[in-house]
Protein backbone atom coordinates (compact mmCIF):
# COMPACT_ATOMS: atom_id res chain seq x y z
CA UNK A 1 0.00 0.00 0.00
CA UNK A 2 1.53 3.25 -1.13
CA UNK A 3 1.99 5.97 1.46
CA UNK A 4 -0.38 8.77 0.60
CA UNK A 5 -1.67 12.00 2.01
CA UNK A 6 -4.08 10.24 4.35
CA UNK A 7 -1.28 8.39 6.12
CA UNK A 8 0.48 11.61 7.00
CA UNK A 9 -2.76 13.23 8.09
CA UNK A 10 -3.47 10.32 10.42
CA UNK A 11 0.01 10.57 11.97
CA UNK A 12 -0.50 14.32 12.43
CA UNK A 13 -3.92 13.69 13.99
CA UNK A 14 -2.43 11.21 16.46
CA UNK A 15 0.36 13.62 17.41
CA UNK A 16 -2.16 16.43 17.84
CA UNK A 17 -4.30 14.25 20.09
CA UNK A 18 -1.29 13.26 22.17
CA UNK A 19 -0.47 16.94 22.61
CA UNK A 20 -3.98 17.72 23.81
CA UNK A 21 -3.88 14.68 26.10
CA UNK A 22 -0.60 15.97 27.53
CA UNK A 23 -2.19 19.29 28.39
CA UNK A 24 -5.03 17.50 30.14
CA UNK A 25 -3.07 15.02 32.21
CA UNK A 26 -0.14 17.24 33.17
CA UNK A 27 -2.20 20.09 34.49
CA UNK A 28 0.28 21.09 37.16
CA UNK A 29 3.51 21.01 35.22
CA UNK A 30 3.94 24.05 32.97
CA UNK A 31 7.04 22.65 31.31
CA UNK A 32 5.30 19.51 30.08
CA UNK A 33 2.32 21.62 28.98
CA UNK A 34 4.67 23.71 26.84
CA UNK A 35 6.19 20.55 25.38
CA UNK A 36 2.67 19.40 24.53
CA UNK A 37 2.08 22.69 22.74
CA UNK A 38 5.24 22.05 20.74
CA UNK A 39 3.86 18.63 19.79
CA UNK A 40 0.60 20.22 18.63
CA UNK A 41 2.51 22.72 16.49
CA UNK A 42 4.56 19.86 15.05
CA UNK A 43 1.35 18.08 14.05
CA UNK A 44 0.18 21.29 12.36
CA UNK A 45 3.47 21.46 10.48
CA UNK A 46 3.14 17.87 9.29
CA UNK A 47 -0.33 18.70 7.99
CA UNK A 48 0.91 21.78 6.16
CA UNK A 49 3.82 19.96 4.54
CA UNK A 50 1.68 16.95 3.61
CA UNK A 51 -0.82 19.15 1.83
CA UNK A 52 1.97 21.15 0.25
CA UNK A 53 3.42 17.98 -1.24
CA UNK A 54 0.06 16.60 -2.24
CA UNK A 55 -1.10 19.77 -3.97
CA UNK A 56 2.30 20.41 -5.50
CA UNK A 57 2.28 23.91 -4.01
CA UNK A 58 5.30 25.23 -2.14
CA UNK A 59 3.24 27.77 -0.15
CA UNK A 60 2.43 25.20 2.52
CA UNK A 61 6.09 24.77 3.30
CA UNK A 62 6.60 28.53 3.58
CA UNK A 63 3.77 28.64 6.08
CA UNK A 64 5.25 25.70 7.97
CA UNK A 65 8.45 27.72 8.22
CA UNK A 66 6.52 30.65 9.70
CA UNK A 67 4.77 28.35 12.18
CA UNK A 68 8.18 27.06 13.17
CA UNK A 69 9.38 30.62 13.80
CA UNK A 70 6.42 31.48 15.96
CA UNK A 71 6.79 28.21 17.88
CA UNK A 72 10.43 28.97 18.63
CA UNK A 73 9.57 32.51 19.79
CA UNK A 74 6.74 31.18 21.92
CA UNK A 75 8.97 28.60 23.58
CA UNK A 76 11.63 31.21 24.34
CA UNK A 77 9.18 33.71 25.86
CA UNK A 78 7.29 31.03 27.74
CA UNK A 79 10.40 29.62 29.31
CA UNK A 80 11.62 33.12 30.19
CA UNK A 81 8.32 33.82 31.96
CA UNK A 82 8.64 30.48 33.72
CA UNK A 83 12.15 31.30 34.96
CA UNK A 84 11.02 34.70 36.27
CA UNK A 85 8.00 33.11 37.91
CA UNK A 86 10.13 30.48 39.58
CA UNK A 87 12.51 33.18 40.83
CA UNK A 88 9.64 35.08 42.42
CA UNK A 89 7.58 32.24 43.83
CA UNK A 90 9.89 29.26 44.13
CA UNK A 91 7.42 26.96 42.40
CA UNK A 92 6.01 26.39 38.95
CA UNK A 93 2.78 24.64 39.89
CA UNK A 94 -0.05 25.92 37.73
CA UNK A 95 -2.43 25.93 40.69
CA UNK A 96 -0.34 28.57 42.43
CA UNK A 97 -0.52 31.02 39.53
CA UNK A 98 -3.33 33.10 40.96
CA UNK A 99 -1.71 36.33 42.09
CA UNK A 100 -3.83 38.40 39.71
CA UNK A 101 -7.05 36.89 40.94
CA UNK A 102 -8.98 39.63 42.76
CA UNK B 1 6.31 -3.09 1.00
CA UNK B 2 8.47 -0.47 -0.59
CA UNK B 3 11.33 1.22 1.21
CA UNK B 4 9.37 4.48 1.41
CA UNK B 5 6.48 2.74 3.12
CA UNK B 6 8.81 0.91 5.48
CA UNK B 7 10.53 4.15 6.48
CA UNK B 8 7.19 5.91 6.80
CA UNK B 9 5.94 3.33 9.26
CA UNK B 10 9.25 3.34 11.14
CA UNK B 11 9.39 7.13 11.49
CA UNK B 12 5.73 7.55 12.34
CA UNK B 13 5.73 4.70 14.86
CA UNK B 14 8.77 6.08 16.69
CA UNK B 15 7.40 9.63 16.51
CA UNK B 16 4.04 8.63 17.97
CA UNK B 17 5.60 6.42 20.64
CA UNK B 18 8.02 9.12 21.75
CA UNK B 19 5.25 11.74 21.72
CA UNK B 20 3.31 9.45 24.05
CA UNK B 21 6.35 9.15 26.29
CA UNK B 22 6.71 12.95 26.37
CA UNK B 23 3.23 13.14 27.81
CA UNK B 24 3.38 10.34 30.36
CA UNK B 25 7.04 10.39 31.38
CA UNK B 26 7.73 10.81 35.08
CA UNK B 27 10.84 12.89 34.74
CA UNK B 28 10.66 16.06 32.60
CA UNK B 29 14.25 15.51 31.50
CA UNK B 30 13.14 12.28 29.86
CA UNK B 31 10.21 14.20 28.39
CA UNK B 32 12.61 16.62 26.72
CA UNK B 33 14.74 13.81 25.37
CA UNK B 34 11.68 12.03 23.96
CA UNK B 35 10.58 15.35 22.48
CA UNK B 36 13.92 15.49 20.65
CA UNK B 37 13.36 11.94 19.38
CA UNK B 38 9.86 12.87 18.18
CA UNK B 39 11.20 15.89 16.32
CA UNK B 40 14.00 13.92 14.66
CA UNK B 41 11.48 11.35 13.43
CA UNK B 42 9.16 14.10 12.24
CA UNK B 43 12.12 15.46 10.28
CA UNK B 44 12.41 11.99 8.74
CA UNK B 45 8.75 12.17 7.75
CA UNK B 46 9.39 15.58 6.17
CA UNK B 47 12.25 14.07 4.18
CA UNK B 48 9.94 11.32 2.93
CA UNK B 49 7.47 14.00 1.85
CA UNK B 50 10.18 15.75 -0.11
CA UNK B 51 10.51 18.80 2.14
CA UNK B 52 14.23 18.50 2.71
CA UNK B 53 14.76 22.12 3.71
CA UNK B 54 12.10 22.04 6.40
CA UNK B 55 13.41 18.71 7.67
CA UNK B 56 16.85 20.18 8.23
CA UNK B 57 15.38 23.37 9.72
CA UNK B 58 13.37 21.21 12.09
CA UNK B 59 16.50 19.45 13.26
CA UNK B 60 18.47 22.68 13.62
CA UNK B 61 15.78 24.83 15.21
CA UNK B 62 13.97 22.31 17.36
CA UNK B 63 16.63 19.83 18.33
CA UNK B 64 19.42 22.38 18.36
CA UNK B 65 17.68 25.32 19.99
CA UNK B 66 14.24 24.77 21.44
CA UNK B 67 14.84 21.35 22.97
CA UNK B 68 18.14 22.48 24.47
CA UNK B 69 16.34 25.52 25.87
CA UNK B 70 13.80 23.22 27.49
CA UNK B 71 16.58 21.05 28.84
CA UNK B 72 18.33 24.09 30.35
CA UNK B 73 15.19 25.29 32.06
CA UNK B 74 14.21 21.85 33.35
CA UNK B 75 17.63 21.33 34.84
CA UNK B 76 18.04 24.90 36.10
CA UNK B 77 14.80 25.05 38.06
CA UNK B 78 15.00 23.25 41.34
CA UNK B 79 11.47 21.89 41.29
CA UNK B 80 10.05 18.85 42.97
CA UNK B 81 8.56 17.23 39.91
CA UNK B 82 7.07 14.35 41.87
CA UNK B 83 4.83 16.85 43.62
CA UNK B 84 3.73 18.28 40.29
CA UNK B 85 2.57 14.82 39.24
CA UNK B 86 -0.01 14.68 42.00
CA UNK B 87 -3.41 14.18 40.44
CA UNK B 88 -1.98 12.63 37.30
CA UNK B 89 -4.27 9.64 37.74
CA UNK B 90 -7.26 11.86 38.52
CA UNK B 91 -6.90 13.77 35.28
CA UNK B 92 -6.21 10.63 33.24
CA UNK B 93 -9.84 9.51 32.62
CA UNK B 94 -11.13 12.89 31.47
CA UNK B 95 -7.97 13.49 29.47
CA UNK B 96 -8.23 10.11 27.78
CA UNK B 97 -11.90 10.70 27.03
CA UNK B 98 -11.26 14.08 25.44
CA UNK B 99 -8.28 12.65 23.58
CA UNK B 100 -10.19 9.69 22.17
CA UNK B 101 -13.11 11.91 21.16
CA UNK B 102 -10.73 14.32 19.42
CA UNK B 103 -8.87 11.49 17.68
CA UNK B 104 -12.10 9.91 16.42
CA UNK B 105 -13.27 13.27 15.13
CA UNK B 106 -9.99 13.99 13.40
CA UNK B 107 -9.85 10.55 11.80
CA UNK B 108 -13.44 10.91 10.62
CA UNK B 109 -12.45 14.21 9.04
CA UNK B 110 -9.33 12.75 7.46
CA UNK B 111 -11.21 9.71 6.17
CA UNK B 112 -14.13 11.50 4.57
CA UNK B 113 -12.91 14.77 3.10
CA UNK B 114 -12.61 15.16 -0.63
CA UNK B 115 -10.56 17.57 -2.66
CA UNK B 116 -11.80 19.47 -5.65
CA UNK B 117 -9.82 18.16 -8.62
CA UNK B 118 -9.10 21.66 -9.90
CA UNK B 119 -7.15 22.40 -6.74
CA UNK B 120 -4.48 19.87 -7.56
CA UNK B 121 -1.99 21.67 -9.69
CA UNK B 122 -1.27 19.61 -12.70
CA UNK B 123 2.39 18.66 -12.67
CA UNK B 124 2.37 19.65 -16.33
CA UNK B 125 2.26 23.30 -15.30
CA UNK B 126 5.65 23.09 -13.67
CA UNK B 127 6.88 19.83 -15.12
CA UNK B 128 9.63 21.46 -17.09
CA UNK B 129 11.06 23.26 -14.06
CA UNK B 130 9.92 21.25 -11.05
CA UNK B 131 12.39 18.37 -11.12
CA UNK B 132 15.36 20.58 -11.94
CA UNK B 133 15.19 22.88 -8.92
CA UNK B 134 15.66 21.60 -5.43
CA UNK B 135 13.21 22.02 -2.60
CA UNK B 136 15.39 24.67 -0.97
CA UNK B 137 15.57 26.64 -4.21
CA UNK B 138 11.81 26.41 -4.66
CA UNK B 139 11.22 27.79 -1.16
CA UNK B 140 13.76 30.52 -1.68
CA UNK B 141 12.15 31.60 -4.93
CA UNK B 142 8.85 32.38 -3.23
CA UNK B 143 10.01 33.20 0.30
CA UNK B 144 12.01 36.25 -0.75
CA UNK B 145 9.59 37.49 -3.39
CA UNK B 146 5.93 36.70 -2.81
CA UNK B 147 6.22 36.19 0.94
CA UNK B 148 8.85 38.79 1.72
CA UNK B 149 6.59 40.62 4.18
CA UNK B 150 5.83 37.39 6.00
CA UNK B 151 9.52 36.68 6.13
CA UNK B 152 10.25 40.14 7.57
CA UNK B 153 7.44 39.75 10.09
CA UNK B 154 8.89 36.41 11.18
CA UNK B 155 12.24 38.08 11.73
CA UNK B 156 10.56 40.86 13.71
CA UNK B 157 8.78 38.28 15.87
CA UNK B 158 12.06 36.60 16.63
CA UNK B 159 13.66 39.94 17.49
CA UNK B 160 10.82 40.85 19.84
CA UNK B 161 10.98 37.39 21.42
CA UNK B 162 14.71 37.75 21.95
CA UNK B 163 14.41 41.20 23.51
CA UNK B 164 11.48 40.06 25.62
CA UNK B 165 13.30 37.02 26.94
CA UNK B 166 16.37 39.07 27.80
CA UNK B 167 14.35 41.82 29.50
CA UNK B 168 12.37 39.26 31.49
CA UNK B 169 15.28 37.25 32.77
CA UNK B 170 17.92 39.92 33.24
CA UNK B 171 18.16 40.98 36.84
CA UNK B 172 20.18 43.65 38.56
CA UNK B 173 21.87 42.00 41.48
CA UNK B 174 23.00 44.23 44.30
CA UNK B 175 25.90 43.47 46.55
CA UNK B 176 27.89 41.70 43.86
CA UNK B 177 31.45 42.73 43.13
CA UNK B 178 31.85 43.60 39.51
CA UNK B 179 34.67 44.89 37.39
CA UNK B 180 34.52 48.62 36.77
CA UNK B 181 37.50 49.22 34.61
CA UNK B 182 37.53 53.03 34.55
CA UNK B 183 37.18 53.23 38.32
CA UNK B 184 39.87 50.63 38.82
CA UNK B 185 42.29 52.33 36.49
CA UNK B 186 41.57 55.76 38.00
CA UNK B 187 42.72 54.69 41.44
CA UNK B 188 45.56 56.76 42.82
CA UNK B 189 47.74 56.30 45.79
CA UNK B 190 45.71 58.92 47.64
CA UNK B 191 42.41 57.10 47.22
CA UNK B 192 43.74 53.61 47.66
CA UNK B 193 45.83 53.91 50.79
CA UNK B 194 45.26 55.27 54.22
CA UNK B 195 47.91 55.60 56.85
CA UNK B 196 46.77 55.41 60.43
CA UNK B 197 48.41 55.72 63.72
CA UNK B 198 47.47 52.72 65.81
CA UNK B 199 47.78 53.01 69.53
CA UNK B 200 49.57 50.08 71.05
CA UNK B 201 47.07 47.42 72.28
CA UNK B 202 44.01 49.36 71.07
CA UNK B 203 43.49 47.62 67.79
CA UNK B 204 41.92 49.08 64.70
CA UNK B 205 38.20 49.54 64.41
CA UNK B 206 36.21 50.08 61.24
Amino acid sequence: MAVGLTHYLVVAAILFTLGVLGIFINRKNVIVIMMSIELILLAVNINLVAFSTHLNDITGQVFALLVLTVAAAEAAIGLAILVVYFRNRGTIAVDDINMMKG
Amino acid sequence: MSAVAAFFYLFSAVAVASAFMVVVSRNPVYSVLFLILAFVNAAGLFLLMGAEFLAMILVVVYVGAVAVLFLFVVMMLDVDFAELRQGFINYLPVGAMVGIALLVELILVVGTWTLSPELIRAPAAGAATAPTISNTEAIGQVLYTRYIYFFQAAGLILLVAMIGAIVLTLRERTGVKRQDISAQVARTKATAMEVRKVASGAGLEG
